[in-house]
């Protein structure tokens, strides 16, 4: 084993110890605010675990919803609830002996998995030799996660961003019901945003549009390096929602008011399934952008560019309408 | 010449680690939130500072340095300013810095 590899290992044991005692804590505290720290925790961590391993796409996602998004929504949703778990002692043993029971089949299951990063495991024997050669000749972008989730996986993708846009509906139509739209948490006068603090104001109004920036080089640099029309969303949804933090939420719907998001929300999902039934329209298949240029290999980076928009519009309105809609209700 | 840059950047970096040693070994021994905070923050600015510089030192004169120079000063904002906003938000929910300070006479009157 050379020094490199010795230290990919330790780092990986560092971090993976770490995560089961971030999980065991999280289980463990009984004060909800807590445990949100902990879950951003949890994800920060698993996101260096992804990048060790050299998935750094996975990583830039999880970092960006799972450690700055999320943890947005858990607060801005324990804003209405209360602050501490209740205490359960009905069932705990039922609950017990299926956790067992399920991790010691999960366990089991592990001995049949191949050693990490075993050349021979049958996930590197099937589809993935033909994507690592075809994508230079076919695609021509460096970013082979791209390749693969634009071109060669464009259904599964546009099923994504379909999942996307439903669950946002579905989020919508729960919390948006009934009272609270008008007189909402974040709204009332004295907590219009962080006015009185200085420091915090000055500072994010600075960050927001270098935030937002990043945001675009994601989406716009997504076929060269890590990146792409999730993690893009996730960011510029992360920069608008830090406005809203810092001026109000009001001053943030009045940037982005609520039909506008609605209409990325839409939008987004359309132009996507617009890209495929232009590739029908033009002589090809649904989703096949080969026919959308006279030069294949060119016609395909349109489209994944137009594609990765879409799944970016889509995400950014999902989050910050599902953000919007926690922050309006009241606590009646 | 590489020698020297070798030797500077080894000992930013230990010099780095040191601190965020201290920084660590300080947010768990100190007594409350504020001191805690004060030795927290030395992890934020000081470590990352010569964590940083050292690595910059050892990337030379590349793009790696203009991204770790833009990750400095990112880590240079926010860090005071996450700072400031933990130890505001303390002050408004009733943690007043000489708390700890204070609970010594209401024990010897419990005794009395």
């Amino acid at each position: 084993m050379s020094a490199e590899n010795a230290i990919v290992v330790i780092f990986g044991v560092f971090l993976l110890t770490l995560l089961v005692i971030t999980a065991l804590a999280v289980v463990r505290t009984k004060n909800l605010f807590v445990a949100v720290m902990l879950m951003a925790i949890f994800s920060l961590l698993m996101a260096a675990n992804f990048f060790i391993l050299d998935a750094a796409d996975v990583a830039l996602t999880e970092a960006a919803i799972g450690a700055g998004i999320t943890t947005v929504l858990f607060l801005s949703a324990l804003a209405l609830t209360a602050e501490l778990e209740q205490s359960q002692t009905k069932g705990r043993l039922a609950a017990l002996s299926v956790v067992t029971v399920l991790a010691a089949v999960m366990i089991w299951a592990t001995f049949d998995k191949p050693r990490l990063g075993d050349p021979d495991a049958p996930v590197h024997q099937h589809v993935a030799p033909w994507y690592l050669e075809q994508t230079p000749e076919l695609i021509g972008i460096p970013n082979v996660v791209t390749a693969v989730l634009g071109t060669f996986r464009a259904y599964d993708t546009l099923g994504e961003v379909f999942v996307v846009f439903a669950a946002s509906i579905g989020v919508l139509f729960v919390l948006s019901g009934g009272q609270g739209l008008d007189r909402g948490l974040m709204r009332d006068a004295d907590s219009e945003g962080l006015r009185h603090h200085l420091i915090p104001k000055v500072v994010g109004k600075l960050l927001v549009p270098f935030i937002v920036l990043f945001g675009l080089y994601v989406q716009f640099h997504g076929e060269y390096g890590p990146g792409g029309g999730f993690q893009a969303g996730a960011i510029i949804a992360t920069g608008i929602i830090l406005y809203a933090l810092l001026e109000g939420e009001s001053a943030a719907l009045h940037a982005l008011p609520r039909s506008a998001l609605q209409g990325m929300i839409v939008g987004g999902a359309m132009l996507y399934g617009l890209v495929g039934v232009a590739g029908i329209a033009l002589g090809g298949n649904f989703l096949d952008y080969s026919v959308l240029a006279s030069d294949p290999v060119i016609a395909q980076q349109i489209g994944i560019i137009l594609i990765e928009a879409g799944v970016g519009i889509t995400v950014c309105g999902a989050l910050l309408s599902i953000f919007h809609c926690f922050a309006a209700r009241g606590t009646t | 010449m590489t020698l020297a840059i070798d030797i500077l950047s080894w000992a930013m970096m230990t010099t780095g680690g040191v601190f965020v040693l201290l920084g660590g070994i300080g947010a768990l021994r100190l007594p409350n939130i504020y001191t805690r905070m004060h030795a927290a923050s030395l992890t934020d600015t000081m470590a990352s500072i010569l964590v940083l510089a050292g690595i910059m030192l050892q990337a030379g004169l590349s793009l790696a340095t203009v991204k770790l120079l833009a990750i400095l000063i990112f880590l240079l904002l926010t860090g005071p300013t996450a700072s400031y906003a933990i130890a505001n938000a303390a002050l408004l929910s009733g943690m007043l810095p000489g708390a700890l300070m204070k609970t010594p006479p209401e024990e010897d009157e419990s005794n009395t």
